[in-house]
């Protein structure tokens, strides 16, 4: 099990060997982004630029029109909440080639609470014109991911996490934009996710089979744009739809379900995510199992829903 | 200044000028938007850079080698559209559709929309930032070319821009001017002492003419402070304007960016809009328009030439 953010920055420093026109602009967080294992292999093309995350992601869109391929490093939260204005009018308005390396994005971000989880960061950026967004599950889909946005043109929001995740694929992965992943097959309910929160909904399906209950997982790593037809022909076997996601419940991959099923098959769909609230400074395992994120709560939940149990807010 | 009687060296520029002026105030007055009193005052600077001291090329707007230039202070961009039509980016008469649909002549900036734009501006404070990448970037590949950037001084109360300034001080961007068109008057501002400091035509407002200059220090010792070399001109006299860009384009003048702090005057070039913050974003009735074409000495036909 690797973190993405590790392998975001290896395979960056990987690509960088042969592709020149690479740059990581820092705003001093690169020891915990590990940019800084970009730094030690490319001094000369990685560029401190200081806690001040608003003229960072200017000077990206600067470096970008002399033809760089420049990604950013700081936390989610900094750049899609600190700098929304500079990367809305800089990047995605005029279509930068600017690439957003949004690490601890989610709520798990090593007890360090409300100031910097980014749980709404895809709501914010899924609803910026011109802006790719990407969540990958574990280490070969975030490997791929970084790969294909260094050399597509135009804006791209990666959304990395902290910690190691279990893998969900192998070094066989190839990213296709908009694609989604059928990652189990179940009759009773069909589990829809997305960013390692994936790996947490096959756990769930599994422990939901030893009740005898079927449920299927779709992995959902393009929240925009996404293949809607595939989402639906996904759909289409289940009576019980849930989204799950380390994210609000407004906005996100709930959010993006709702339209595509409301538009194309009206279906029950439960969301499960931050029932709009902050996070806090906590364990991973405590703030799992308090926004009902935990294997054993979607379990749960899933159980409940099938039963047409009114729904139990998380407490 | 010159002697009565002898030539202006700068003939040609304040020619220029002056047509610009006109041709905003005509053409804010036909869209009923846009802005008159920062585009007044930034036009003699925008005249100088466009016809005398950037390197471009109209007929070939991406040229790679070109210096860039940014208008930072997005809101007077019809300033910057009625110098780039007479330096021959697009013809004079499309400033008629400035502000209107399809148009490329956007209220604020459009780099997406117009070629020669080096960058999408209208939010306050963000294209020294740009400005810091080009630089950085031209460095980067060895481009011997030069950035310049626009800012307004009101616009300098965003913090952003500071954290511009400091990260161009880092990286010695010699490369990089950013000139201040320091009229000290914003769109609302603060104001002056009531009664006496009021100056005619501010009356509307009965707290002063909105004069008070935000509490910014010493603009001069501050850029100087964060390791900036500091030109401080009349941003009036093309011949301070064009020495000030020379000085700061000279290759071996060290490794600091160049601030220019261009003193102006809002509003400037017409008698019933000069220092009034009122005329930041007015639209002018028939009656002042046709007032600016007879002190601007524009025939009755309005057009230029």
């Amino acid at each position: 099990m690797r973190s993405q953010r590790e392998t975001w920055a290896d395979t960056l420093t990987e690509l960088a060997a042969t592709n020149e026109e690479v740059l990581v602009l820092d705003g001093d967080l690169g020891t915990s982004t590990k940019a800084d294992v970009f730094a030690r292999r490319h001094p000369d093309r990685f560029l401190q630029m200081g806690i001040a995350e608003q003229n960072m992601v200017g000077v990206a869109a600067g470096l970008a029109s002399m033809g760089y391929v420049p990604w950013l490093s700081s936390f989610a939260v900094f750049l899609t909440h600190r700098a929304l204005d500079q990367v809305r009018l800089l990047v995605a308005q005029p279509g930068a080639n600017v690439k957003i390396g949004a690490g601890y994005a989610g709520l798990l971000t090593g007890l360090t609470g409300k100031t910097h989880q980014d749980v709404q960061d895809l709501a914010i950026m899924r609803a910026m014109p011109g802006m790719t967004v990407l969540a990958p599950g574990d280490e070969f889909e975030c490997a791929a991911m970084t790969r294909w946005a260094t050399d597509v043109a135009g804006p791209v929001y990666l959304r990395l996490t902290r910690d190691p995740t279990p893998p969900l694929f192998d070094d066989t992965y190839r990213f296709e934009l908009g694609r989604v992943y059928p990652l189990r097959e179940g009759r009773d309910a069909l589990l829809i996710s997305t960013g390692p929160q994936t790996s947490r909904c096959i756990e769930a399906a599994d422990l939901l089979e030893v009740s005898g209950i079927s449920a299927g997982v779709l992995h959902v790593p393009s929240i925009k744009p996404v293949d809607a037809s595939a989402v639906v022909a996904a759909a289409l076997g289940s009576e019980l739809l849930v989204s799950v996601e380390e994210h609000s419940v407004l906005g996100g991959l709930g959010g993006l379900l709702g339209e595509i099923l409301t538009t194309h098959l009206p279906r029950r769909l439960v969301r499960i995510g931050l029932e709009d609230c902050w996070g806090e400074s906590a364990p991973n395992d405590f703030l799992l199992e308090k926004h009902g994120l935990s294997a054993a709560r979607i379990t749960e939940r899933v159980m409940l829903e099938l039963q047409g149990t009114p729904t139990r807010r998380n407490a | 200044m010159t002697k009565a009687g002898a030539p202006s060296p700068h003939a040609d520029l304040e020619e220029r000028a002056r047509v610009g002026r006109w041709l905003v105030m005509r053409t804010v007055a036909a869209s009923g938007a846009g802005h008159i009193g920062g585009p007044m005052s930034a036009m003699d600077l925008l005249t100088a850079l466009y016809f005398a001291v950037l390197n471009i090329r109209p007929d070939e707007p991406d040229w790679p080698d070109r210096d860039r230039f940014i208008l930072s202070k997005g809101h007077s961009a019809i300033g910057l559209y009625a110098v780039m039509a007479q330096r021959g980016y697009f013809p004079i008469d499309e400033l008629a559709t400035f502000d209107k649909g399809d148009s490329r002549l956007q209220g604020h900036p459009d780099m997406t929309r117009l070629p020669g734009l080096d960058a999408s501006t209208g939010s306050l404070g963000q294209g020294l930032a740009v400005g810091v990448g080009i630089a950085l970037g031209a460095r980067l590949r060895g481009r011997d070319l030069r950035t310049f950037v626009m800012l307004g001084d009101g616009e300098c109360q965003e913090g952003m821009v500071w954290e511009s300034v400091a990260i161009a001080a880092r990286y010695r961007l010699a490369n990089l001017v950013a000139i201040v068109d320091d009229n000290g008057l914003q769109q609302y501002g603060w104001p002056a002492a009531d009664g006496p400091g009021a100056r005619d035509g501010a009356r509307d407002d009965s707290r002063g003419d909105r004069s008070e200059p935000w509490p910014r220090g010493n603009l001069r010792a501050v850029f100087e402070g964060f390791g900036w070399r500091v030109l401080e001109i009349d941003g009036h006299d093309f011949g301070a304007i064009l020495g000030a860009c020379a000085h700061a384009r000279e290759a071996g003048a060290g490794k600091r960016p160049t601030a220019i702090l261009a003193h102006t005057v809002k509003g400037r070039g017409l008698s019933f809009t000069e220092g009034i913050h009122a005329w930041h974003a007015r639209i002018p009735t028939p009656d002042e328009l046709a007032a600016a074409r007879v002190e601007l000495g524009i025939d009755a036909s309005g057009e230029p030439q």
